[in-house]
């Protein structure tokens, strides 16, 4: 059976979610891999979120906020940015592939790009194969 | 001795650097009010003990275990077994023993690579026959594949931060757990005791991070000056010893209360005080951090990694 990873988004609330609805409503097509998960801000997510989904198997996270200087709290996604960015080499040092970790600026009015994105993502996962701390489960 | 029950306590050694016992003594006269309620049924590091008067004791009669160290050994692991089913009370004495402390670190690498380093490549290692001790000739306890924290090997009924517990920590932790009571220490972080707290600005923003040796240190605030501290996301009682003396808080005493991960909480905090830059500027001083682990996990790393480093096959 070929593998099917499992990852979770953190899509905030006033871009990227909007733009994942827009891809559903729009009808186009992406793989049904992604738990989305809607928080206010991509600000809001805190790492402890990124490593605990980790730890309880997920292969990938994904993590979609507005553009820069969109943020509706002005700087919640640059924050995101800097984390993901400290993140991606905490999990390094820990032996999982930092590239199972991604950002994306998704705007409510691309539906188009979400799906892109996302069909991208489980492709790089699926390469990937399964995350190590799942493995051990 | 009449009239009043002595509380029988214990002291174990696992795998440590020792300072755990020594910080005992750090109570210095104080130690003589604890030996006037307590009576030290066992402790093998200051007093003539072998394991056979553990073993004879009856399951559950030491009212009070201290263990410091982690697991590291077999024999670690065999003592804190019989030390639980010992005591009334076991507690998890010092950072190692409540979640591995720098010994921790260790877990980043395989036992194999541990023993080749240490017995093979060390620079001042002379060993041209590439011996490697090992259980089957010398009937040493197993050294475990990873290094366990006491919690990660039986229950744990209370906790004593810090590398060695410093003194007000130990004097309170102690206080408390010969009245019975399992619970204690303080529930803010560092900062709010840091002798230093009136120059922390009201909102602290930095565009560089150093090391605390690459920069002359103004007095002010660590974290202020883009000294990496710990302070902001590590659990107050040692009333800033470090500080005090000029030097940045690594995070020995854990985690504030209520927090999961210390070494987390601490990482998102610097990204969240980086200034606004350009994008490229950011990755570049994001990617100057060395040691991530080492540094938001210096004692937390057995917890982090109970399994040892992960492998991510690509
Ligand atoms: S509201 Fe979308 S990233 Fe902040």
């Amino acid at each position: 059976m070929s593998f099917e990873p499992k990852i979770v988004a953190f899509l905030c609330n006033w871009c990227a979610y909007a733009g994942a609805d827009l891809a559903g409503t729009s009808r186009l097509q992406y793989p049904a891999n992604i738990v989305p998960i809607r928080v206010m801000c991509s600000g809001r997510v805190d790492p402890e979120f990124i490593l605990e989904a980790f730890r309880k198997g997920a292969d990938g996270v994904f993590i979609g906020g507005c553009h820069p200087g969109d943020c509706h709290y002005v700087s919640g996604n640059y924050k995101a940015r800097k984390r993901v960015e400290m993140m991606k080499k905490l999990l390094k040092e820990m032996g999982i592939n930092p590239r199972r970790l991604r950002l994306e600026w998704v705007s409510a009015t691309e539906g188009q790009k979400f799906a892109d994105v996302v069909s991208q993502f489980v492709e790089e996962i699926k390469e990937l194969g399964p995350s190590p701390w799942r493995e051990k489960k | 001795m009449e009239g009043k029950e002595m509380k029988k306590i214990a002291m174990y050694w696992g795998a440590g650097c020792g300072g755990c016992d020594v910080s005992l003594l750090s109570l210095h006269e104080k130690i003589l009010d604890l030996l006037e309620e307590a009576e030290i049924v066992f402790w093998p590091c200051a007093m003539d003990f072998k394991y056979e008067d553990l073993e004879k004791m009856k399951d559950g009669s030491i009212d009070i275990a201290f263990y410091n160290g982690a697991i590291r050994t077999e024999e670690n692991e065999e003592i804190a077994k019989l030390l639980r089913k010992k005591s009334k009370i076991l507690v998890a004495y010092g950072s190692c023993a409540t979640e591995g402390c720098v010994i921790g670190l260790a877990n980043l690498y395989s036992r194999e690579e541990i023993f080749d380093t240490v017995y093979l490549k060390n620079e001042t290692t002379k060993n041209e026959d590439g011996i490697i001790p090992s259980s089957n000739d010398l009937h040493l306890p197993e050294f475990l594949p990873h290094l366990k924290t006491l919690e990660q090997v039986v229950k744990v009924d209370a906790f004593i931060p810090g590398c060695p517990p410093p003194k007000p920590v130990l004097e309170n932790a102690l206080e408390a757990l010969l009245q019975g009571k399992t619970e204690f220490g303080k529930s803010v972080a560092l900062c709010d005791e840091c002798p230093r707290k009136d120059s922390k600005p009201e909102k602290i923003e930095i565009n560089k991070f150093y090391r605390w040796h690459e920069k002359e240190d103004n007095g002010d605030c660590f974290l202020a000056q883009g000294i990496i501290c710990m302070g902001p996301a590590t659990r107050a009682g040692c009333e800033a010893e470090c500080i005090s003396a000029n030097i940045p808080c690594t995070g020995c005493m854990g985690a504030v209360p209520k927090v999961r991960e210390q070494g987390i909480s601490m990482l998102s905090a610097l990204a969240s005080i980086l200034g606004d830059m350009d994008e490229e500027k950011e990755k570049e001083i994001i990617e100057s951090l060395q040691d991530v682990v080492g540094t938001f996990y210096k004692y937390a790393t057995a917890k982090l990694l109970p399994e040892g480093r992960l492998k991510d096959e690509s």
